[in-house]
């Protein structure tokens, strides 16, 4: 995603990011982050939690405007009830992925190297 | 308690199931940037997520099986409620991807839009699939999605990261 909004900015289209994951986002490097705590899946804020999501992304709007630089990150002002996720995602206690979708990935990432190979992709 | 450092977090993660070439994530010095040329309230604004967004009761835009995964759009007037995400690739422990809002804000965009906090939404929003290839991103998929936005005369970009 980061990639995609450093594209459209470098092609005149002001852009704001909403994630989840601050480290990455911020390792690439984009010009405007509204960076949001929460588990992988919630950027614009707690699910069913319609008054959070629209101050949320509220604040990410303003930041296209505010934002004096290109790097700029913006924490959403919120908490996850519980932060134990934290510790345990990417755990083989909560593995990311379960086993279909494990095979699945698996099965188009040789896909894309044949098709690369073949000279298609 | 600080964020996941996940770069750190998945290089672990994938060495102690056996792969040994830790996955080298996107990286660059210089950022661009775009100032904003116009107020909020007179921008249209285009939408663009890594959700795998599909309609109920219809195919899945994107095969399975299709190793490309190519960028795709969804008419942006489409009920939430007929809208889901097909991704398998988020926190499916601590949270769910059942109120779309939570990562696609449509029903926020054009609660915004009505109060004239923004001009208006693009007509349509935007599908990238986080790809293995950076190169494909940048070379087939970005170019794509900014000619969609460049269609819809988008003044502005949201993205949504999932």
């Amino acid at each position: 995603m980061s990639l995609v909004a450093r594209h459209l900015e470098e092609h005149g289209i002001p852009t704001v990011v909403f994630g989840c994951a601050r480290d990455i986002v911020e390792h690439c490097g984009v010009p405007r982050f509204l960076f949001c705590d929460f588990p992988l899946g919630s950027p614009c804020g707690k699910p069913f939690d319609a008054v959070m999501q629209r101050d949320i992304v509220a604040r990410g709007l303003d930041l296209l405007a505010s934002a004096p630089a290109p790097g700029t990150t913006v924490r959403a002002p919120y908490e996850w009830d519980e932060d134990t996720w934290k510790e345990k995602c990417f755990t083989e206690e909560r593995p990311f992925l379960d086993e279909e979708a494990t095979a699945r990935w698996l099965e188009r990432k040789q896909a894309y190297r044949d098709v690369k190979a073949a000279g298609t992709a | 308690m600080s964020h996941v450092r996940y770069i750190d977090k998945t290089r672990e993660y994938y060495r102690a199931q056996g792969y040994t070439t830790p996955y080298r994530w996107a990286h660059f010095d210089d950022i661009p940037f775009t100032p904003l040329a116009r107020p909020l309230a007179e921008c249209r604004v285009g939408l663009v997520t890594t959700s795998e967004m599909a309609i109920r009761d219809t195919p899945p835009p994107v095969p399975d099986d299709d190793p490309l995964r190519d960028p795709y759009w969804l008419p942006s007037d489409t009920p939430v409620g007929r809208l889901y995400s097909r991704k398998t690739a988020y926190d499916r422990f601590a949270t769910t991807l059942d109120d779309v809002d939570a990562y696609l804000p449509l029903t926020r965009l054009h609660e915004l839009v009505a109060e004239g906090r923004i001009g208006s939404l693009a007509p349509r929003f935007a599908m990238a699939f986080s790809q293995y290839s950076q190169r494909k991103t940048l070379t087939v998929d970005a170019p794509r999605i900014l000619s969609w936005l460049r269609e819809d005369r988008v003044d502005v970009a949201v993205l949504t990261a999932v």
